[in-house]
């Protein structure tokens, strides 16, 4: 019993220092004047462009992550080929490399001096200090979280659903609707969440390619730096508030389908 | 002469360096329940998985009711394929489940519904049509599968080790009930066991394969006494080896006395089995073997391990020494019990 509690101390005393204190105090500072300048400082033109970069990043890099992440688990446990185990090394690719150094590879390629970059401007496609660029940013280190997550879910459901579906008549388009997406929904749905909590908080890569064009390319991380650096600690802790709600929002839908799937 | 219900023609299938089939030939009539019968890795399932287009053959064609079948894909060979780990839809109930096929084909909802129910019927599901796979037993959920498959009236059943994964006592039952299902449907059905009491209990006509090749075909009674070689011989019923010949252990008499050509032989066991007593015993030159005795034979005799006794084959079969070596699994031959 005694040792029951003391693991469950050590367990929440952890939690408490590393994760709700600072957390906590975050909030606490936003709140510190009352309600009324935290919500000044998140409704500027400013900060509410920021929000809507940060949304938007979220709205086109996660579908895209999600289809092509189903497609590449898909091959990778489905499919025999050489170089397999290269391509599920490099899945994991974005966890090992910092985002600042993605942020450089990527205007290595699509930079003016990058190997497609001058073509591009040529064709009037401007990829870096451009919401393209930051679109590729947040699809590169938000990718590994869908593959990662349905890759365990096909392994374990096996072929043999899909073997009966097809001797009852179904087309593979048919077969992956009605067998192989719904057996995976419960990894599927895991691995968005993740991979929407990973690009809502993405700071690093696209702080490199945005170019940090305050209202243009500003993205609330962004913003929050860009607060911070300007002294106004209540706008900085405030958007963080903000980013954290959504964040909060993400974890808790997830949650919620965890505890869906139980019942 | 029956129609033909499935053509195999000199169907060869490799995996990487290892060789499934061999050059197989057989012929399934309309209507009849075919069983292929073999140790594992013999190439009976894969043969079946080649009938149904799971697996694509190296050389050799695929005829079903007449029609080359060879390069179709699954979803068009009109098969009913029945796994032995059930491959059931655990997101859907069973109502689904047996439905899938006919909502692939887009039937009318109303008939989709009365055929469901109608196979509910057939395979004693009624009132689980609710309920998730997950909910079911083994054999439930065996019969839901054997349902979904034939809800699309296919043209033939294949069945892969249908009855394995389940129990010997729901074993029993479901093989009785396959046998008395097909007498009322009548779709030509082929199915893989590994089990010789299976083959000869359900089907009309036995495929006995080993390492790929077929070694005979025929009826069960026709395997059972005029065996084709050692392997048929030893896979289909239990088995004695006696120099050169092969006996059945119910042709070997057990007696007190030396008599003609009797041997010399010391009891080491004696088994009860109810009806049937198994008399162990080992030659003069160290060779064992067993006779299998009625209750009543074995009580006359009164046996007890130890004893001398003399034992005479009745009827004993020797087969070319070039023909393959019997198979080395001894639990399968002794399951005949």
């Amino acid at each position: 019993m005694r040792n029951r509690l003391a693991l469950r101390f050590v367990a929440l005393g952890y939690l408490f220092l590393l994760l709700a204190a600072p957390v906590g105090l975050v909030f606490w500072r936003t709140f510190e004047n009352g309600l009324g300048p935290a919500w000044e400082a998140v409704t500027t033109p400013e900060a509410q462009h920021a929000f809507w970069m940060t949304l938007f990043m979220v709205i086109v890099a996660v579908p895209i992550n999600t289809v092509f992440g189903v497609i590449t688990a898909l091959v990778l446990v489905r499919h025999r080929f050489p170089g397999k185990a290269l391509m599920n090394a490099a899945i994991d690719l974005p966890f090992a490399i910092s985002p600042v150094v993605i942020g450089l590879a990527l205007i290595l390629v699509y930079g003016n001096d990058g190997w497609f970059g001058g073509w591009l401007t040529e064709q009037g496609i401007q990829v870096i200090f451009s919401y393209p660029g930051m679109i590729l940013a947040t699809i590169f280190v938000s990718l590994p979280f869908v593959v990662r997550e349905v890759v365990p879910v096909l392994r374990e459901i096996g072929t043999e659903q899909e073997q009966a579906a097809s001797t009852l008549g179904s087309t593979w388009w048919q077969t992956f609707w009605r067998v192989t997406l719904p057996s995976i929904r419960w990894g599927l749905t895991y691995g968005v969440v993740l991979a929407t909590a990973r690009a809502l908080g993405e700071f690093g890569a696209v702080s490199v390619v945005s170019g940090k064009l305050s209202g243009e390319t500003e993205t609330a991380t962004l913003f929050v730096e860009q607060r911070f650096h300007q002294f106004d600690l209540t706008g900085a802790y405030a958007a963080s508030v903000v980013l954290a709600m959504m964040a909060l929002a993400v974890l808790l839908s997830m949650n919620l389908v965890n505890s869906r799937r139980r019942s | 002469m029956a129609a033909t219900g499935i053509e195999v023609q000199g169907v060869s299938k490799s995996f990487e360096d290892f060789q499934a089939l061999r050059d197989v030939s057989i012929t399934v009539p309309e209507g009849s329940l075919t069983a292929l019968l073999g140790p594992s890795g013999s190439g009976k399932s894969t043969l079946l998985r080649v009938i149904a287009g799971l697996e694509q053959p190296d050389s050799g064609r695929v005829l079903i009711s007449g029609q080359d079948a060879t390069r179709m894909r699954p979803q068009d060979r009109g098969v009913g394929f029945v796994f032995q780990h059930y491959a059931a839809f655990k997101h859907m109930t069973v109502f689904n489940n047996i439905a899938f096929g006919l909502k692939i084909r887009k039937r009318e909802k109303n008939q989709t519904r009365d055929r469901v129910h109608e196979l509910l019927d057939l395979v004693h599901l009624n009132g689980f049509a609710d309920r998730y796979p997950s909910q079911l037993s083994g054999g439930q959920r065996q019969r839901m599968a054997l349902a979904r498959a034939l809800a699309v009236e296919p043209k033939v059943m294949l069945l892969d080790e249908p009855f394995g994964a389940l129990d010997a006592r729901v074993r029993k039952d479901l093989r009785i009930w396959l046998r008395r299902l097909h007498d009322e449907v009548h779709v030509t059905t082929v199915f893989v066991t590994h089990d010789q009491e299976e083959a000869m209990d359900v089907s009309e006509q036995i495929v006995v394969m080993n390492e790929g090749d077929v070694e005979q075909i025929g009826k069960p009674r026709d395997l059972y006494e005029e065996p084709a070689n050692e392997f048929v011989m030893s896979f289909i019923g239990p088995v004695n080896r006696m120099g050169d010949a092969f006996v059945r252990p119910h042709d070997i008499e057990v007696m007190l006395e030396p008599n003609g050509t009797s041997k010399e032989a010391q009891v080491d066991r004696i088994v009860h089995l109810g009806f049937e007593v198994r008399v162990e015993y080992t030659l003069h030159d160290g060779e064992t073997g067993w006779a299998q005795l009625t209750k009543a034979e074995a009580d006359q005799l009164e046996l007890t391990s130890g004893q001398i006794v003399y034992v005479r084959e009745g009827e004993a079969r020797v087969f070319d020494p070039g023909d393959r070596k019997a198979p080395d699994d001894g639990d399968e031959i002794l399951a005949q019990g």
